[in-house]
């Protein structure tokens, strides 16, 4: 067994996601992500299940494990009970830990995703939030969307929100201690390590693209990183 | 009643629902897009069933977003879930309800990693504890909140003021139903009705009047996969993937679609609205889009609650085709107003996707 598996091996979700896959190509009749991008999860259980570290570190460092869309229609189907998609979030954390993600185009996407979702439940408690919608970065949300956040508080008054208030509600602001509370958590299980990680393994391949990385959503890595795409993901 | 082929299978699976003192756990997407929903969510399970639902202020995301965008590792994830449970705990309710399905199944997710791994679970009390001194217990029972008004189904039906049915002929409204992914698919036993057969929504149209479409790609994701909407470029995947399903069910002329995630309407809306300003395709009759709605707006349609004030003027494919339909009555000069009636303007009309202003 390689070093590579062993970590792998380590990870709860690996341990529940694949048990000695029969290679019968369920999981990829039934994926989205399989139609529409050059992706198999049958080959990446095959892969994993060799247990040969080169084959698992070039899949750590590729756009393949990036594709999936964890929807986990593969976990209903498959006739061993594996879950393909459950595999791709241990590969993609173990990538992640190794700094091995931003060798490719869709993996480097997750300081984008750091910088937003990520960043934004630290800050608002939510992983979204309307003030962070801009339609400029989001022109499929229409006219409508547009609307909407251009009356933002008389419109979430009529829908009964509690928008940027105190006390319990939609949208309520929430109060200092409990941000605190989820910043130790943060601290203490790991997510504000991996938060770092993906700072500083995208810092170095930033500095390698002459890209500045700065600080937040408005830099070059970030937009090349948001925006980028070579168009050989997807088939013809 | 005989039960026969695909009836005969929903029967098989069952979950139980609580009855009443529910923890009530918001979504970071029906909030954001969706507040409404969540509103007439309370609304009848206080005012119309008279339960206690208990909306605490402290809970934050479970931050299954973040999770399922693999930027926030499991151990923190089961930790922040820890004190939604800690929070329920504390306010001594046992009855988690969750608004969000991404939520639920992450929830169910760690409770059955917890089960099978009482070290995880043991290292998550351990996290918590050090991070806020909080203790919690498991719930005693975990619903989605489209569970909660699937089993009050049928009291819902009988206070109606609306049925989904035409007006004209009488006959049952056509309905697409969309389950989101998680509800069900990894853990099948969990949902009404299972994975492949879902009658949580089902049983909701079915009560309601409506008739359920059959439709090939019923069971297909609408597309969020996660990183494949939040990084721009990768949005190809989530439009192809609701394109997939318009395709597949325009043949079978729905009346109006119905979900049960936060996210899958937002997506099933907006993206309707991208291919006809990128294809000039509309998937409706005349011009119209099929009007998408989650089951809290079509619970309180039924009820008699004005569109506008359960949120039906946020959504980018006009509801007023299947108000009409229906004959519910409504002001159309007011769906843009605010809520004392002030004029707000109104969106720009899209190319293509019929616009109703008044």
């Amino acid at each position: 067994m390689g070093k590579l598996y062993d970590k792998l091996a380590e990870d709860v979700r690996f341990v529940e996601s694949l048990k000695a896959c029969i290679n019968c190509g369920t999981c990829t009749a039934i994926c989205p992500a399989a139609e529409f991008y050059n992706y198999e999860p049958r080959v990446i259980a095959t892969t994993v299940q060799s247990q040969d570290d080169s084959k698992i570190e070039e899949l750590l460092k590729s756009e393949t494990i990036w594709y999936c869309g964890e929807c986990m229609s593969c976990k209903t189907r498959c006739p061993r009970g594996n879950a393909p998609g459950l595999l791709i979030i241990a590969l993609r954390s173990l990538s992640q830990d190794l700094g091995y993600f931003t060798a490719s185009e869709k993996g480097r996407q997750q300081l984008a995703i750091k910088r937003t979702i990520g960043e934004w439940i630290l800050k608002y408690g939510y992983c979204v939030n309307p003030d962070l919608l801009n339609p400029r970065l989001h022109p499929e949300q229409g006219p409508v969307w547009e609307w909407e956040r251009d009356n933002i508080e008389p419109v979430m008054e009529k829908l009964g929100a509690n928008y940027h208030g105190d006390g319990p509600g939609a949208l309520r602001r929430m109060s200092d201690d409990d941000l605190e509370e989820i910043r130790r958590i943060f601290d203490i299980t790991g997510g504000t390590e991996r938060f770092d990680k993906i700072e500083k393994f995208s810092e170095t391949k930033a500095e390698e693209m002459h890209l500045e990385l700065g600080h937040d959503i408005d830099s070059e890595y970030f937009d090349y990183v948001y925006t980028t795409n070579n168009s050989k993901h997807t088939k013809s | 009643m005989k039960h026969e082929g695909k009836k005969l299978v929903w029967q098989e699976y069952q979950k139980e629902i609580a009855d009443d003192h529910f923890f009530y756990a918001r979504s970071c997407i029906r909030q954001t897009f969706f507040p409404g929903s969540e509103k007439v969510f309370t609304k009848i399970l206080k005012d119309e069933l008279g339960k206690d639902v208990y909306d605490s202020e402290h809970h934050t995301s479970c931050t299954g977003i973040g999770y399922h965008a693999d930027a926030v590792p499991f151990e923190t994830t089961m930790t922040v879930v820890a004190r939604q449970f800690a929070l329920m705990t504390e306010a001594g309710y046992e009855n988690y309800a969750a608004s969000c399905i991404t939520s639920f199944g992450l929830y169910t997710e760690i409770l059955e990693t917890w089960h099978h791994f009482p070290e995880v679970e043991a290292k998550a009390r351990e996290f918590l504890f050090k991070a806020t001194g909080r203790e919690f217990k498991i719930p005693k029972n975990l619903a989605h909140a489209s569970d909660i008004i699937y089993k009050f189904r049928h009291e819902i039906a009988e206070k109606a003021k609306y049925r989904l049915v035409d007006k004209n002929t009488g006959k049952p409204l056509r309905v697409v139903e969309h389950i989101g992914c998680h509800y069900s698919k990894m853990f099948p036993h969990k949902g009404v009705g299972g994975a492949e057969y879902p009658y949580v929504l089902t049983g909701m149209i079915e009560a309601w009047g409506g008739e359920v479409i059959d439709y090939p790609e019923r069971r297909h994701c609408c597309g969020f996969g996660f990183r494949q909407y939040i990084v721009q470029a990768n949005r190809g995947y989530s439009i192809a993937c609701s394109k997939k399903k318009f395709d597949s069910m325009e043949p079978y002329e729905p009346d109006m679609i119905i979900t049960n995630c936060p996210g899958c309407p937002m997506f099933l809306d907006r993206w309707q609205y991208a291919l006809s300003e990128m294809e000039g395709k509309t998937y409706g009759k005349n011009g119209n889009g099929i009007p998408v709605f989650t089951y809290e707006e079509v619970a309180g349609l039924v009820l008699g609650y004005d569109p506008w004030e359960i949120g039906l003027q946020v959504h980018q494919v006009p509801a007023e085709p299947l108000l009409d339909k229906i004959g519910i009555e409504y002001d159309p000069g007011s769906k843009f107003k605010g809520p004392n009636g002030e004029d707000l303007g109104h969106p720009e009309a899209p190319s293509y996707l019929k616009f109703y202003k008044e």
